[in-house]
C-alpha cells in the first residue's frame, strides 16, 4: 500500500506538468488558429462559464473511479438535468420569480442540491449496501432518472424566463471572474484538500489501490462508498442548478454526450479507472484543456458531430497514453 | 407458509432466468386482462418482429459479457453498417442480392468489433471506457463524414427480404397479422450462439477468462484471442440487425437505434449474465429480451404512457442487479 502511495507520488507531477502543457500547448494553437480574439475577455468569461458544469461531472466520475472495485458514476447528467427540471417545476409553485426573486434562486438552488442528495444516496445505497456493481446500478438510475425527467417533464424543455438572481450566477463576473466559475474552483479545492489531508481522503486512496488492505484497516468501507457516490451526487446537482442558470431552461436530454465527455475528463486528469489514483488539480487542468479545445472548434466552425469524434479518439488516445506513463514508471522504478 | 415464501425466493434467487420467465408471465397476464388486445396474433407477430433486433444485439452482448467484458458500442456499429451499405448499394450495386449485403454487414461488424477487442486487451482499460469511446467514435463518423438525412430509395432486394412471410394469420378485424421471415435470422443465431457458448473450445474459454481471467491465463487460454473473438462476434451481430432494421423499416436512418444500448443491457443482465462475466445463457438473454419488448411494446396498451418506458427498463436494470448481488452473498 505504502508503495502504491508512493508510486502515486511519482507520477502526480509528470500528469500535471503533462496537463500543464497539454494546456498551454492548446491555447498557443488556438490563438494561432483564431487569433487573439481568443484570449480576450470576453471569449476567457464565456469560455470559464461552460467549464463547472463538465468539472463538476467530471470530478464525480473521478471520485468515483477513485473508489476502486469497478467504480465509476454513469447517472452525472441524468442528475443534473432532473435537479434543474424539478426545481423548474416545483419552485415556482411555492415562490413568485417576478416578487422576491432572490429568496426564489435560493429555493431553487436548495431543491436541486436535495434531489443530487437523494439521487446520489440511491446510487450509494444500491452499491455499498444492496451490493450492486457500480456499472449496472449507475447505468440503471441514469435511466430511472432521465425516465423521471421525461415523465415530469412530459418530454419537454422548461424555460424559466429571465430570473435575475440566477442568470447573474449563470453569467456574471466579479473582478472578471464569473461567479459559478468561482463556485467551482472553491468546490474542486475543497474536495482536493479533502482528498489529501482528510482522513475521508486518505481511506477512499486506500480502499481503491487495495480493498482487502482497507478492510482490515477497520473502517466502514460501505459508509465510504455511500459518502463517496452521494457527493458525486450532489456535484452533479450543482452543475444542473448552473446549467440551469446559464442557459435559463431545462430539458431531459441535455448535454448527451456528457457521459463521455465526464468519463474522458477524468481519464484524461490520470485518474486511474480501476481505483486508488487521482488528483483534483488534474481533473481542472484536463477540463480546462477539453473547454479550450472545444471553443477553439467554435472559432473552426467545426461540426458538434465531429467534436465527439474527437472526444472519442482523444479518449482512446489517453487511455494509451496513461498505459504507457503506467509501463515506463514500473520500468523506471524497478 | 413462512418456510415455502422463503424457499421460493430463495429458489428464483438461484434461477435468475425463472424471475424473469415469472415476470413475464405476471406482465403477460395483467396485459391481458386490461387489454384483450394483447393475445392477439398481430400484437404478438408485431413483439416477435420487434424483439429480432434487440435479440440479435442481447445475444452479441451476452458473449462479451460471458467473456468478461462489456461492449457500449454495438448500436453504433449497427447504425454505421445500416447506413452505410444501404446508401452505398443504392448508390453502386442496386440489383445486389440481399446476401451478399447481410455478408458485407457481418463482415463489417466482424472487423469493427475486432477492433474493439484489439483495443480493449492493448489499453488494458475497461473494457466500459474504451467502447464508450469507440461508440462515440464510431457513430461521429457516421454522422460527420458518411450523412445524416434520412435515406429511403431502399433497394429493392433489401425492401423484399423484409416482406417474405412465414406465416399470415387472418384477423378477427379483417385485416391480416404477418409473421416475417427475418425472425428466422434470430432463430439461427440463437442456436449458434448456444453451440459456441455451450459445445466449443471457445465456449469454455469464454467463460474461463469472464470468471476468472488470471486463472484462466495461467490454464494456458489465450486471452487476446477469446476477448477479440467475443467482440468481433458482437459486431458481427449488430453489422446483421442493422442491415434487418433496415429492412423491416425501409428506410435509413442514422439516428436510429441511438440509446438502445440501455434495453439491451437491461435485457441480458435480467437474463441472469452476471455484469462481471463469466455467465450466462442464451435463453435466459432470450428471456430478457421477450421481457423488455413487452415493456417497450406494452406500456401503451395498458394505457401508460410511454414516456414511462425509460423509467420502468431503469428500475429492470437496477432489480436485476440487486437480485444477482442477493445471489452472490449466499
Amino acid at each position: 500500500m505504502l508503495k502504491g502511495l508512493l508510486v502515486g507520488n511519482v507520477v502526480v507531477d509528470r500528469q500535471l506538468n503533462f496537463l500543464v502543457s497539454v494546456n498551454v500547448l492548446v491555447l498557443v494553437a488556438a490563438v494561432a488558429i483564431a487569433g487573439t480574439s481568443f484570449v480576450n475577455v470576453y471569449n476567457l468569461q464565456s469560455m470559464a462559464v461552460q467549464i463547472p458544469e463538465l468539472g463538476l461531472l467530471g470530478i464525480g466520475v473521478a471520485l468515483a473511479m477513485i473508489a476502486g472495485n469497478g467504480g465509476i458514476d454513469l447517472s452525472g447528467i441524468a442528475v443534473a438535468n432532473l435537479s434543474g427540471i424539478v426545481a423548474a417545476l416545483l419552485v415556482p409553485m411555492w415562490v413568485s420569480a417576478d416578487d422576491s426573486p432572490l429568496i426564489f434562486a435560493f429555493v431553487f438552488g436548495g431543491v436541486c442540491l436535495c434531489i443530487g442528495i437523494v439521487c446520489g444516496l440511491i446510487n450509494g445505497l444500491l452499491i455499498s449496501r444492496a451490493g450492486l456493481t457500480p456499472i449496472i446500478a449507475t447505468l440503471g438510475t441514469s435511466m430511472a432518472y432521465s425516465g423521471i425527467s421525461v415523465v415530469v417533464s412530459n418530454g419537454s424543455g422548461i424555460r424559466l424566463g429571465y430570473i435575475e438572481p440566477l442568470d447573474d450566477f449563470g453569467h456574471m463576473a466579479v473582478l472578471g471572474v464569473p461567479i459559478c466559475f468561482a463556485l467551482f474552483i472553491a468546490i474542486a479545492a475543497a474536495i482536493g484538500v479533502a482528498l489529501r489531508f482528510t482522513p475521508f481522503g486518505v481511506r477512499l486512496y486506500l480502499l481503491g489501490s487495495n480493498a482487502k488492505a482497507a478492510r482490515y484497516a477497520g473502517f466502514s468501507q460501505s459508509g465510504l462508498q455511500l459518502v463517496t457516490y452521494t457527493i458525486s451526487g450532489i456535484l452533479a446537482s450543482i452543475a444542473g442548478l448552473i446549467i440551469a442558470a446559464r442557459i435559463s431552461s431545462v430539458k431531459w436530454d441535455y448535454g448527451t454526450s456528457y457521459v463521455l465527455i465526464a468519463i474522458l475528463i477524468a481519464v484524461m486528469a490520470g485518474v486511474r479507472p480501476s481505483g486508488g489514483y487521482g488528483r483534483i488539480v488534474c481533473v481542472v487542468l484536463s477540463t480546462t484543456a477539453l473547454q479550450m479545445l472545444s471553443s477553439m472548434f467554435n472559432f473552426l466552425d467545426i461540426s458538434n458531430f465531429f467534436r465527439d469524434f474527437a472526444w472519442g479518439l482523444l479518449l482512446l488516445a489517453f487511455l494509451q497514453i496513461s498505459r504507457i506513463d503506467l509501463r515506463s514508471r514500473l520500468f523506471g522504478k524497478s | 407458509m413462512q418456510t415455502s415464501m422463503a424457499g421460493l425466493s430463495g429458489w428464483l434467487i438461484r434461477h435468475p432466468p425463472l424471475f424473469t420467465l415469472l415476470l413475464i408471465v405476471l406482465v403477460s397476464l395483467v396485459i391481458g386482462a386490461i387489454s384483450p388486445q394483447f393475445w392477439q396474433m398481430a400484437n404478438l407477430f408485431d413483439m416477435a418482429r420487434a424483439s429480432v433486433v434487440t435479440g440479435l444485439f442481447g445475444l452479441g452482448f451476452l458473449v462479451v459479457l460471458a467473456a468478461g467484458g462489456i461492449d457500449m458500442s454495438f448500436t453504433a456499429i449497427a447504425a454505421l453498417l445500416m447506413y452505410w451499405l444501404t446508401t452505398a448499394t443504392a448508390a453502386y450495386a442496386p440489383w445486389m442480392p440481399m446476401g451478399v449485403v447481410l455478408a458485407a454487414a457481418a463482415v463489417g461488424g466482424m472487423l469493427l468489433g475486432m477492433c474493439n477487442g484489439l483495443l480493449v486487451h492493448y489499453l488494458k482499460a475497461p473494457a466500459l471506457i474504451v467502447t464508450i469511446g469507440t461508440q462515440y467514435v464510431i457513430r461521429s463518423f457516421l454522422l460527420t463524414f458518411v450523412g445524416t438525412e434520412l435515406f429511403v430509395n431502399i433497394p429493392m432486394s433489401i425492401e423484399n427480404f423484409g416482406k417474405y412471410e412465414i406465416w399470415r394469420v387472418g384477423t378477427d378485424n379483417g385485416s391480416i397479422a404477418i409473421l416475417p421471415a427475418y425472425v428466422l435470422v434470430l432463430v439461427v443465431a440463437a442456436i449458434v450462439t448456444w453451440w459456441i457458448l455451450n459445445r466449443t473450445l471457445m465456449g469454455r474459454a469464454i467463460f474461463a477468462i469472464g470468471g476468472n481471467s488470471d486463472i484462466a491465463e495461467r490454464l494456458g487460454y489465450d486471452i487476446r484471442k477469446v476477448q477479440v473473438f467475443a467482440f468481433a462476434y458482437s459486431g458481427l451481430l449488430a453489422g446483421i440487425a442493422g442491415m434487418l432494421h433496415v429492412s423491416s423499416n425501409r428506410l435509413a436512418n442514422p439516428f436510429d437505434l441511438s440509446g438502445t444500448e440501455m434495453g439491451v443491457i437491461a435485457a441480458v443482465v435480467l437474463g441472469g449474465a452476471r455484469i462481471t462475466g463469466g455467465s450466462g445463457t442464451v435463453a435466459g438473454t432470450l428471456l430478457g429480451v421477450v421481457l423488455i419488448t413487452l415493456v417497450n411494446n406494452v406500456l401503451i396498451l395498458a394505457g401508460i404512457p410511454s414516456t414511462w418506458q425509460a423509467f420502468v427498463v431503469g428500475c429492470f436494470i437496477v432489480l436485476a442487479g440487486a437480485l444477482f448481488a442477493t445471489r452472490e452473498k449466499r
